[in-house]
């Protein structure tokens, strides 16, 4: 493991008690919502927030106590505070002659890495004068100049457009695939989290609430926060058999299980009903219309009742159904589409 | 969001046709915060002695005064540069018991009356003052009646111009440019010296315009510390106020030449460094 | 009534003030000191005065030549002393003293009379003298004697008398060929002419010479 660490930080009404392990060579994505401690777990470290215990080692030397300016971590901030009165190029050698290198051999270095990044012709612009990609790749490639064992991005595309997004998300892969040392990147996007981590830290409230794979993630979620996140309605419940009982609903699950369990599934996957349908299918239960929303192509419907649901509709079948809000709807799922797994 | 080509935009907005509408209620009072200020200035130009305005200038106490008017202030300033910015860096940045009464007794020279100014470094740097006794004991010097005085007494008054402004500069940057330094293996003087700096640096260019002209036309504590001798420490505006007692049309001549001057520099510096439309 | 006086004529004039307003009940007597030729050029621009009192004749000329004011009287002389700091610690022992190089000497400047007559002293005596500065006002120049920044000043007896021992005067005899005249005349704009004139009348009384006298000034 390259990077260990367990990092404590206490504020008045806060604290942050997450532990975090990462191989060399390896993506983790800290994700969660705003406030939960992701960019002050990121800045400690950094090192520009004091860390009030725990420890921090990185290829078995001990950080805790190293000042930030000592520690070999490159970090890319949100908004990329490139320096407005350096070009493209003395931004990227800034930090080389902050280590020791000559002036020409900084700029060399410098040079070499705006190339990797593909921005070769904007060596001599000012900051001002980039695109929000363009400087996003700027300010990958000063972090990267002062080869860090450790990289750290906080919210690396939240400053973008959408259609820049999409590009630049893709470079970013790239470039993070060809780093040899240890990433870490805090993102309040799933898709971001998805697309360039390896492994994905859920924490909410200062706390660890899930980690595993991208794909893991997003198909158990632990959390409604990450339920939300990966567009799954998620319930906690008691299972015996084949058998959840959710308050007072009961599931049926194709899984053999027993004990608490979570049961996840997709809004497409609910079907809604004027009346009770014959042939009582499984999983039926009567609810409250309690929103109506635009989702995509489709219509996401919130309905009350037993449990709180998301329904994914199409155009024509709130037509056909003639649904208002308020009304009394009958909705069922069908046993194969949940997924129910250990809590 | 905070990017920095941001910066783009906001040109933009300038340009725009709303950004750019006074609202009429401003006009009235606007124009006459300009005739106040500029009309005085018209009284000096109409009372000007035309004909004989040439010969007038021709003379060597006045070159020799605005010589060293220009000389000092502009040591002045540098000296007020050199100690301000640490100063202004201090107040904005470090946390201190008192800092509040520090920052009210950088301000003591702009509320005290320049005579007492002067008088009061007479009282500490003076030849009987506490430090200045020792400066002539242990190195012979001595800065009452002395060029170098001119400038004391210049720094001592305009440096609050400098520190305020220097000061409102740093507290408006925005601190994450130096952590990002920080990380980039950047020492504490190495921010400073090449994020902070150059970040600040309009604010230290006004401060610095503001202290070079308020020092330019510093009156009551150089003539109280320095003393007036010409060529020595008589600057412009001891020699405006002496003509003044028997003369007052060359008083009014020698207020336009140091007028016209530092217009001039001003404006020639103003475009250099901010480069305004 | 306003009264335009020099600042020299500070303390006694105040004093002068009081009794003129004990004797004439209802009227109140406003002073503005100052330098001579500064009160000269405010007399000149209109400023509202009574009664001008000035420190030379060639300040008071600058308002006659206005016709802004009647034939002015001297109403006292003064005369320049040596002043020191107490102790003499240069010991200046005459206007000799003050060719000396190492002696620090403030001189007024020459527009100013107390400057003037300096020079007309240092003239008479056949000397040269090197100031280190040539102030704006006697007053300035007496500050600079008393904090010890200089060694010896050319200043006025009285203003040797007023500093009550914080400089010492030492009299040298080539003052006498520089005694400065004090005029002073009622103003012909003078909004309150009478009590002016009677206010004039006062000062070059015997009342008016005591408390002069007791000042330091000499009778005309």
């Amino acid at each position: 493991m390259s990077l260990n660490a367990h990092l404590v930080v206490e504020r008045s009404a806060f604290r942050l008690d997450i532990t975090l392990s990462v191989a060399d060579g390896e993506v983790v994505a800290l994700l969660g919502p705003n406030g939960a401690g992701k960019t002050t777990a990121l800045r400690a470290l950094a090192g520009l927030t004091p860390m009030t215990g725990g420890s921090l080692t990185l290829d078995g030397r001990d950080l805790t106590r190293v000042p930030v300016e000592k520690r070999a971590v490159g970090m890319v901030f949100q908004d990329y505070l490139l320096f407005p009165h350096l070009s493209a190029l003395d931004n990227v050698a800034f930090g080389p002659r902050c280590r020791g290198a000559s002036k020409s051999q900084a700029r060399r270095t410098a040079q070499a890495l705006l190339d990797r990044v593909g921005l070769t012709d904007q060596a001599s612009s000012p900051p001002g004068r980039l695109s929000g990609g363009q400087a996003q790749r700027v300010a990958l490639a000063r972090a990267l100049a002062v080869k860090p064992r450790l990289l750290l991005l906080d919210e690396p595309l939240a400053a973008l457009d959408a259609h820049t997004r999409l590009e630049v998300r893709a470079g970013l892969r790239r470039h993070l695939a060809a780093f040899t040392g240890a990433t870490v990147l805090v993102t309040h996007d799933p898709l971001d989290a998805m697309v360039l981590a390896d492994r994905i830290i859920v924490i909410e409230g200062g706390h660890t609430v899930q980690e595993g794979a991208p794909a893991e993630v997003a198909r158990r979620p632990r959390t409604d926060y990450v339920a939300k996140l990966v567009g799954l309605n998620l319930y906690r419940g008691e299972a015996e058999g084949h058998r959840v009982r959710v308050g007072e609903l009961v599931f049926s699950v194709t899984e053999e299980i027993d004990g608490p369990v979570f049961v996840a599934f997709p809004p497409a996957s609910v079907a809604l009903f004027r009346s009770r349908p014959d042939g009582s299918p499984r999983n039926l239960w009567e609810a409250r219309i309690d929103g109506v929303e635009r989702h995509g192509d489709n219509v996401r419907v919130h309905l009350e009742g037993p449990v709180s649901v998301s329904a994914d509709i199409t155009q024509a079948a709130l037509a056909e159904l003639d649904l208002q809000l308020g009304q009394q709807v009958w909705a069922s799922v069908k046993a194969t589409e949940t997924h129910a797994y250990p809590a | 969001m905070r990017l920095s080509h941001s910066s783009g935009n906001h040109r933009d907005v300038r340009r725009s046709r709303v950004a750019g509408r006074i609202p009429w209620v401003l006009t009235v009072p606007a124009a006459a915060g300009l005739l106040f200020l500029v009309l005085p200035l018209a009284g000096l130009l109409l009372r000007a002695p035309w004909p004989t305005l040439l010969p007038r200038l021709a003379e060597p106490n006045v070159l020799e005064a605005l010589r060293l008017s220009l000389v000092t202030a502009t040591i002045a300033t540098a000296v007020c540069i050199v100690l301000g910015v640490p100063l202004a860096w201090v107040l904005a940045r470090a946390e201190f018991p008192g800092r509040r009464i520090v920052r009210a007794l950088v301000t003591v020279p702009l509320v005290l009356p320049p005579v007492v100014g002067g008088v009061a470094l007479l009282l500490v740097l003076g030849r009987r003052g506490v430090v200045g006794q020792w400066l002539d004991s242990a190195f012979g010097i001595t800065l009452p009646f002395t060029t170098a005085g001119v400038m004391v007494a210049e720094a001592f008054v305009a440096m609050p111009f400098l520190v305020i402004s220097v000061e409102g500069a740093l507290r408006a940057a925005d601190l994450r440019y130096e952590e990002a330094a920080a990380t980039l293996g950047a020492s504490r003087w190495t921010i400073f010296r090449r994020v902070t700096l150059p970040l600040v640096a309009p604010g230290v260019a006004a401060g610095a315009v503001l202290c070079w002209a308020r020092a330019l036309g510093e009156f009551g504590a150089t003539i109280t510390f320095a003393g007036n001798f010409p060529g020595q420490t008589q600057t412009m505006p001891l020699a405006v106020y002496l003509a003044l007692e028997t003369d007052p049309e060359a008083a009014i001549v020698l207020s336009l030449v140091l007028l016209a001057v530092s217009i001039a520099i001003l404006a020639s510096l103003r475009d250099r460094w901010v480069n305004s439309p | 009534m306003t009264v335009f006086a020099a600042a020299s004529l500070t303390g006694t004039f105040i004093e002068l003030g009081k009794s003129f307003e004990a004797d004439n009940p209802g009227t109140t007597v406003r002073f503005n000191f100052g330098s001579s030729a500064t009160l000269a050029q405010q007399i000149v621009q209109g400023a509202p005065a009574d009664v001008f009192a000035a420190a030379s004749p060639a300040t008071m000329k600058t308002v006659t030549d206005a016709s802004l004011a009647s034939t002015p009287v001297t109403f006292a002389r003064n005369r320049l002393e040596i002043a020191v700091p107490p102790g003499n610690p240069a010991k200046v022992e005459g206007l000799k003293s003050l060719t000396d190089t190492k002696v620090k000497v403030a001189l007024c400047a020459e527009q100013v009379p107390c400057g003037a007559a300096a020079v007309k002293a240092l003239d008479a005596a056949g000397l040269t003298v090197k100031p280190v500065t040539l102030e704006q006002d006697v007053k300035a120049t007496l500050t600079k004697v008393e904090l010890g920044e200089v060694d010896a000043a050319l200043v006025y007896r009285t203003d040797v008398l007023a500093s009550a021992g914080k400089v010492q005067g030492i009299p040298f005899p080539e003052a006498g060929k520089a005694v400065n005249d004090y005029p002073i005349a009622v103003l012909s704009k003078a909004p309150s002419g009478d009590a002016a004139q009677r206010f004039v009348e006062l000062v070059v009384s015997q009342r008016g010479k005591d408390v002069l006298t007791k000042a330091g000034f000499e009778a005309p």
